[in-house]
C-alpha cells in the first residue's frame, strides 16, 4: 500500500514530522517497507518550447531541434516525433532524468551522428496517459511557465507499507489515519459527506440472482447522466501520480481515488452499452468475456459475474470487461459499489490466474457498510468535475450485515500481555478505532465497526489494545534455567553421533536439496516410487529424492570439474518412500572419489576402494556403540552399486534389518552420468534401522573383567574354493571354543601359484587365551586340532602344511 | 712383584690405550676366559699355602673387581661412540611433508542447529521433530489458516498431488499441531527442520531451515516471550547486550503477534549485531492463537502460550559473515571448507558455542 504524508494529511490533523510517522506506523504494526523520494526526480522535467526545427542529416524520420529550456541557450535535442514543430509547448527531460515509464536514466547520446542533450517526452513515457503517438503539447497558456518544472512540487515522500492480510481497512489511507490517530499520533478529521442533490430514479434494473453459491450479497449503485468525462484536473492526477498510479480519465481516476482513500473498490459502466439491467449471477460454465486487461477468459461454472441481457459484462469484485468500460466520449455512466464475498473472489482468482487491484481488497473484506459513502463521494466528485446529474441511489441485497459484538473480560489483557492498562485508557483506544461500547457489569460490551472483518472474539481485542499501546511495553521476564526433560531422544543423539562420527574421517558434510533430477533419481530409485512435485521450480528438481546419491553424485562431478580429485562428502538427511506425511527415512550417505595418498613421497599411491568405505562404516558404528564381532555382511546390495565389489552389513546374525550399505557406485552410472575420477565409492547408513541399545554407558561400564593368564599366538592357512567367505571362516572358528578364542585376525588372501585354480588361501592369525590358567601343550594343542577340524568340516577348507 | 700386581699393571696400562670392541673382547678372554689369566690365579687358590691363602684371594679379588669395572666401563665408552656416529648417519629432514590427512567439516547449518538446541537446552526446551512432507491440515488449516485465507499467499507451496493435500511443508509450525496432539500440555519445545517453498532467488531459496519454538503452560505471557527470546538472541550471538525491537503484525496461528528484529550496524564492511541503529528481522513470533488450541484439544481457558520461528540459515548467515544463501546448498567443496566446523567442535553449555 502506496501513501504519503501529504494524503495521509487529508484525514489526520497532526504537527509531527514525516520521521516520527514511519517510526509510529512500524510501531502499530504497519510496517513501512520503504521510503522514495519521488519529487527530487520528477522537478527536472521542464516546460520548454521549441525554436526551430531541422531535418536530420541522416535520417529522414527524425528531426533535430532548438529547444528553450529557460536558460540562456538553446538546447539541441534529437527527436523522432511527427508533431515536433516549432512553437509547440512541451516537456523536456535532461540528461540525468530518469523516465518514469522505463526507469531508465537518460544521458547525452549521439544519434546517428547528432549529439542529443536530453529528450521531449510523450504522455507515456511520463506515465501521464497511454498516449504514446507524438510528444506531449502544452497549452500556450503554460508559455509564461517555460523552465519551470512540469509536476508540481510534492513535499513528501512515498511510503510503501506493507499492511497485513488481516487489515483490508488499512488499504485505505483513511484507515491508517484512524490506526495513528488511536495511538496518539495526531487527530483524525472526521470528513463531512459532500450534500448533492439525488432527485432521478436509478432507472436501470439491477437484480442479484438468489442461487446457491452467490458471491455478491449487497449491490448498490447509482446513474450519473449527460457527464462530459474529460482528464482529470491537475490536484487529482498529482495525487495518483504521487502515489505512483498513472491518471486515465476523471471517472477511472475518481473511483481510483475513492479506493485507495478510503478502501472502497467502484465500478463505472457506460451505461448506454448495458441491455436491460444488471443481472449478477453464477456465471455457466463455457462462458466467454472480454476483460479490461484485452484478455479472453473462459469461465468454469459458479462464479460471480455481473451481466446483461446479453451476456458477462465483468468479473463481480475481480475485473469488468472492455464491452462495457467507459470512454472519454462516454455520456451515462452507472456507478457499482457493491459487496463480493471474499471466499468467492479468491476462488474465482485462482482458478483463473487472475490478480488485480480490487480482488486483492474484496478477497480480504470491504467494509460491507461503504456501499453508500462510496458512491456519494464518487458520484458527488464526477458531477464536479464532469457535470451530470445523480440519480437516487439503488441497493440491492441478499443478506443484511449483522453487527458483530464482543463481550470483553478487562482483565484478560493482562494475563496475556503481562502488563496492565486502565480501563479509561482501554475505553479510549477502542472508541478511536471506531469501536462502540457499552460497560457491562464486568465486562465491555463491544460492537465491531464494520471495516473489521479481521475481528470476532477477545483475543483479537486484545491485540488491538496491545498493538496500540505499544509492544515496547511488554516486560522482559527472564527465562528460568531449569530442565525436567532430557533435550534430545536417543534417536536424535544417534543422529548428531554419526553426523560427527562420519565428519570426523575426513568427510565434508553437505546439506542438499531435498528434492532432485528425475534422470538422476532413476539411476537411485531401484524399485522405489516416484515422488512427483506437481510445480516444480525447475523440471531439473521435480521429484523428491528416494536416494541422496542422486544429488551428492552431482556434486561430486561438479567438484572433480573444480579441479579437486580426491574428496569425501556426505549427507544426512531425508530420503523418501512415499508422498504421504512420514514415509520417509534418515539416511547417512557418504561418497569418496579419487586416490589415497596422490603424489606422496613417503606412502603408496593407490586407488580409494570399497574397503575404505567399509571401515568408515564399521568405524562410525563400532563408535555408536554396536559391537562389531556381531555385524553380518553379505553381498546383497542395490543395483546402484558395483555388484561385485559392494557389501551390506547388519547388526547381528539375525539379519533383522540392514544396518549399511558400501561399494563401488556402478560403472554404467558413472559412465552415463560422465564423472571423471579414478574410483567411486559410496555408503549409506540406515539410522532407524539402527537398534536403539537400553544400556546406558553408565550400565555398560560397570562390569571389568581381562585374563592375565598368558596368551598363545598361533596362525594357520586354510585353503578353501573361492566362494567360500572370509567371515565364515572367522564365525566357524570363533564358535569352537569362544572361551579361549579371544580374537582372530585375517592377514593374507592369496591366489595363485601353487594353490589350485578357483581356491584360494586365507591365513589367519589366532589368540588363544583362557581365564583360568595358563595353557599347556596339550591344551593347545588339542584346541589347534579342533579349530582345524571345524574349518576343515564345515567350509570344505584344507589346512595348508 | 707378584704375579697378579704384574698382570694388572700389565692391563690397567692397556686398557689405557684406544682399543676397539673386538681388542676389548680378546682382554676379557684373555683375563676372564676359561684359561684366562685371572680364572687360572683362582684355579691356584687351592695350592696356595694355607696362611697366606686368605691374602692372596682377597687381592685376587679385589684387582677382578678393578679389572671387570675398567672393562665395562670401557664397554660403555665405546658404545657410546658407535650409536652417535649411527645416529649421525640415521639424520632425516624432518622438514619433509608428514603423511597426508584429510579433515572432515561439519556444515554451518548443522553446527548452528546444534548452537541453538545447546541454548534452549538450559532454559528446559526439548527437541521435536516433524515429517517434510505434511498434510495440507497440518500446514495451514490447524494453523488457523483456512482453505482460501490469504495468509496461504504468502507461502509458495511445494504440492505432491493435484488436490493440494500432500504438500512440502512450508513451515516447521505443522511440529506444533503434532507436538500437541500425541502429548497433554504443559509443552516446551522447538523442532528445527527443512521447510519449503517455491521461491528461488538470491535471496530465497527453495529449501531453507526454520525452527519453531511453543511454550505451552498456564500463565504463560507475552513478558516470557520477549524474555526467551532476548536470551536465545543474546546467548547465540555471544554478546552481553542486544538491541531489540517487538513489532506487531500478523500470523494466522498466533495473537496478538510480533516481528523481531535487531540492532545492528556496518563497520569497516563488518557487520556487528547488537549495536547500531539499523534493524533487521530476524523472526516472528506470538501468543498460540486459541483457535490453534482448540484444534489440538487444548482448552484455551487453561492454557496459553507462545510460539515462534526463526529462519536458521538466516542467523548461520549473520553470525559467520555468510553473504549467499544458495551457497549452503551448492556443495562447493572450497565453500565447506571455509564455512565448515571441526566435529570436535561440539557446541556445549559448559565449554561455550563457538571457539
Amino acid at each position: 500500500m502506496k501513501i504519503t504524508f501529504d494524503w495521509l494529511k487529508d484525514h489526520l490533523k497532526t504537527n509531527l514530522k514525516e520521521k516520527n510517522l514511519l517510526e509510529q506506523l512500524t510501531n502499530i504494526g504497519l510496517e513501512v517497507e520503504s521510503v522514495e523520494s519521488l519529487s527530487s526526480d520528477n522537478q527536472l522535467f521542464k516546460i520548454a518550447k521549441i525554436i526551430k526545427t531541422e531535418k536530420h542529416p541522416n535520417a529522414d524520420r527524425l528531426k533535430v531541434c532548438d529547444v528553450n529550456v529557460g536558460e540562456k541557450e538553446l538546447k539541441k535535442v534529437v527527436c523522432g516525433a511527427t508533431n515536433a514543430s516549432e512553437g509547440l509547448i512541451t516537456i523536456y527531460a535532461p540528461p540525468g532524468a530518469i523516465i518514469p515509464k522505463t526507469n531508465t536514466k537518460l544521458e547525452i547520446a549521439k544519434i546517428r551522428g547528432v549529439t542529443s542533450y536530453g529528450m521531449l517526452c510523450s504522455e507515456s513515457e511520463l506515465n501521464l496517459s497511454d498516449e504514446s503517438d507524438g510528444i506531449t503539447e502544452l497549452s500556450k497558456k503554460h508559455e509564461k511557465n517555460i523552465g519551470k518544472s512540469y509536476f508540481s512540487k510534492s513535499k513528501s515522500n512515498l511510503i510503501d507499507l506493507s499492511i497485513t492480510p488481516n487489515r483490508p481497512d488499512c488499504l485505505g489511507v483513511k484507515g491508517i489515519a484512524r490506526d495513528l490517530a488511536a495511538s496518539g499520533f495526531g487527530r483524525l478529521i472526521v470528513s463531512k459527506e459532500k450534500k448533492i442533490k439525488l432527485k432521478t430514479k436509478q432507472t436501470l434494473k439491477v437484480k442479484i440472482n438468489k442461487e446457491k453459491g452467490q458471491g455478491c450479497s449487497a449491490f448498490g449503485s447509482c446513474l450519473i447522466k449527460n457527464v462530459k468525462n474529460t482528464e482529470s484536473p491537475q490536484w487529482l492526477k498529482d495525487k495518483l501520480i504521487s502515489v505512483g498510479q498513472k491518471p486515465i480519465s476523471a471517472i477511472v481516476d475518481i473511483t481510483n481515488y475513492v479506493m485507495l482513500d478510503i478502501n472502497r473498490p467502484l465500478h463505472a459502466y457506460d451505461a448506454d452499452k448495458i441491455e436491460k439491467g444488471i443481472f449478477v449471477r453464477n456465471s455457466k460454465s463455457g462462458e466467454e468475456f472480454t476483460a479490461l486487461d484485452n484478455k479472453i477468459y473462459k469461465l468454469e461454472k459458479g462464479m460471480c459475474v455481473i451481466s446483461d441481457n446479453k451476456g458477462v459484462l465483468g468479473l463481480g469484485g475481480i475485473i469488468g470487461g472492455t464491452r462495457s468500460g467507459t470512454e472519454f466520449d462516454t455520456k451515462n455512466i452507472l456507478l457499482e459499489s457493491a459487496y463480493f464475498d471474499p471466499r468467492s473472489i479468491r476462488n474465482t482468482a485462482k482458478k483463473l490466474n487472475l490478480d488485480t487491484d480490487a480482488k486483492f481488497r474484496f478477497e480480504r473484506g470491504i467494509d460491507p457498510l461503504s456501499i453508500e459513502t462510496g458512491l456519494k463521494k464518487a458520484a458527488s466528485l464526477i458531477q464536479e468535475i464532469c457535470g451530470g446529474e445523480v440519480s437516487k441511489i439503488d441497493i440491492q441485497k441478499t443478506e443484511s450485515y449483522k453487527t458483530k459484538i464482543i463481550n470483553f473480560d478487562v482483565n484478560s489483557f493482562e494475563n496475556i500481555v503481562g502488563f496492565k492498562i486502565s480501563e479509561k485508557e482501554i475505553q479510549r483506544i477502542l472508541t478511536d478505532l471506531g469501536f462502540i461500547i457499552k460497560k457491562e457489569k464486568n465486562s465491555l460490551k463491544l460492537i465491531v465497526p464494520s471495516w473489521r472483518p479481521d475481528i470476532s472474539q477477545q483475543i483479537d481485542i486484545i491485540e488491538e489494545l496491545v498493538r496500540i499501546s505499544g509492544y515496547d511495553k511488554i516486560k522482559t521476564i527472564d527465562p528460568i534455567k531449569d530442565r525436567s526433560k532430557s533435550t534430545l531422544t536417543q534417536t536424535q543423539r544417534l543422529f548428531h553421533f554419526l553426523q560427527r562420527a562420519i565428519a570426523s574421517k575426513g568427510y565434508l558434510e553437505t546439506i542438499t536439496w531435498s528434492f532432485t533430477d528425475q534422470s538422476y533419481n532413476n539411476h537411485f530409485r531401484e524399485a522405489g516410487k516416484e515422488i512427483k512435485i506437481v510445480n516444480p521450480i525447475s523440471s531439473e528438481l521435480g521429484v523428491l529424492r528416494n536416494s541422496i546419491f542422486s544429488n551428492l553424485i552431482m556434486y561430486m562431478s561438479k567438484n572433480l570439474d573444480r579441479g579437486f580429485k580426491d574428496l569425501s562428502i556426505f549427507e544426512i538427511g531425508p530420503v523418501f518412500t512415499g508422498s504421504n506425511p512420514g514415509e520417509q527415512k534418515t539416511v547417512v550417505c557418504g561418497l569418496s572419489a579419487g586416490k589415497k595418498s596422490r603424489l606422496s613421497w613417503i606412502d603408496k599411491e593407490r586407488n580409494i576402494d570399497l574397503f575404505d568405505a567399509k571401515r568408515d562404516v564399521v568405524q562410525t558404528l563400532s563408535e555408536a556403540g554396536y559391537n562389531s564381532d556381531h555385524f553380518f555382511i553379505d553381498s546383497k546390495t542395490p543395483n546402484y552399486y558395483h555388484p561385485g565389489k559392494s557389501g551390506r552389513i547388519f547388526l547381528d546374525h539375525s539379519k533383522d534389518k540392514v544396518a549399511a550399505y558400501f561399494g563401488e557406485i556402478h560403472p554404467n552410472i558413472l559412465k552415463k552420468i560422465d564423472i571423471k575420477t579414478e574410483n567411486l565409492i559410496g555408503f549409506e547408513i540406515f539410522l532407524e534401522n539402527l537398534k536403539l541399545s537400553r544400556k546406558t554407558l553408565k550400565d555398560q561400564k560397570l562390569k571389568f573383567s581381562v585374563s592375565d593368564f598368558q596368551k598363545s599366538e598361533r596362525d594357520f592357512a586354510f585353503v578353501v574354493n573361492k566362494d567360500v567367505e572370509a567371515q565364515e571362516l572367522i564365525s566357524v572358528i570363533s564358535n569352537v571354543n569362544p572361551n579361549l578364542i579371544s580374537n582372530i585376525k585375517v592377514f593374507d588372501v592369496y591366489e595363485g601359484e601353487n594353490i589350485p585354480d578357483n581356491q584360494k588361501s586365507i591365513a589367519i592369525s589366532i589368540t588363544i587365551q583362557s581365564s583360568e590358567k595358563t595353557l599347556k601343550d596339550k591344551d593347545l594343542e588339542k584346541i589347534n586340532n579342533s579349530i582345524i577340524e571345524a574349518v576343515e568340516n564345515k567350509t570344505g577348507a584344507k589346512i595348508r602344511s | 712383584m707378584s704375579d697378579l700386581k704384574k698382570i694388572k699393571d700389565e692391563f690397567v696400562s692397556k686398557l689405557k690405550g684406544k682399543l676397539d670392541l673386538a681388542e676389548l673382547n680378546q682382554i676379557k678372554s684373555d683375563l676372564f676366559g676359561k684359561n684366562g689369566l685371572i680364572s687360572s690365579q683362582f684355579k691356584k687358590i687351592g695350592t696356595i699355602d694355607a696362611s697366606e691363602r686368605k691374602k692372596f684371594a682377597s687381592d685376587l679379588n679385589i684387582i677382578k673387581d678393578e679389572l671387570q669395572d675398567l672393562i665395562n666401563l670401557k664397554i660403555n665408552e665405546i658404545e657410546k661412540v658407535n650409536i652417535n656416529e649411527k645416529l649421525e648417519k640415521e639424520k632425516i629432514d624432518v622438514t619433509l611433508p608428514e603423511r597426508s590427512f584429510v579433515r572432515g567439516k561439519i556444515h554451518p547449518v548443522s553446527q548452528t542447529i546444534d548452537e541453538i538446541s545447546s541454548i534452549f537446552s538450559e532454559i528446559g526446551f526439548s527437541v521435536e521433530e516433524g515429517p517434510d512432507v505434511e498434510n495440507e491440515y497440518n500446514n495451514f488449516t490447524a494453523l488457523n489458516t483456512p482453505d482460501n485465507h490469504p495468509a496461504r499467499d504468502m507461502h509458495d507451496t511445494f504440492y505432491l498431488d493435484e488436490k493440494k493435500e500432500r504438500l512440502l511443508r512450508t513451515h516447521t509450525s505443522p511440529v506444533q499441531i503434532r507436538t500437541m496432539l500425541k502429548d497433554k500440555p504443559p509443552f516446551k519445545i522447538i523442532a528445527p527442520g527443512r521447510t519449503y517453498r517455491s521461491d528461488s532467488d538470491q535471496t530465497h531459496s527453495p529449501m531453507f531451515h526454520q525452527v519453531e519454538g511453543l511454550h505451552i503452560d498456564k500463565n504463560i505471557n507475552m513478558g516470557h516471550l520477549k524474555g526467551c527470546l532476548n536470551y536465545f538472541i543474546k546467548e547465540f550471538f555471544e554478546v552481553k547486550k542486544i538491541k531489540m525491537r517487538f513489532r506487531p503484525s500478523h500470523f494466522p496461528f498466533t495473537e496478538p503477534s510480533a516481528e523481531v528484529d535487531i540492532g545492528y550496524e556496518i563497520k569497516d564492511g563488518k557487520i556487528i549485531i547488537g549495536e547500531g541503529d539499523q534493524w533487521l528481522e530476524i523472526l516472528g513470533c506470538g501468543m498460540v492463537h486459541p483457535n490453534v488450541l482448540k484444534n489440538v484439544k487444548v482448552d484455551p481457558a487453561k492454557f496459553q502460550g507462545y510460539a515462534f520461528g526463526i529462519g536458521i540459515d538466516r542467523l548461520a548467515m549473520l553470525k559467520y559473515g555468510i553473504n549467499d544463501l544458495r551457497a549452503f546448498f551448492d556443495c562447493d567443496y572450497r565453500w565447506l571448507n571455509h564455512f565448515g566446523f571441526d566435529p570436535l567442535d561440539v557446541p556445549t553449555n559448559y565449554r561455550g558455542l563457538s571457539r
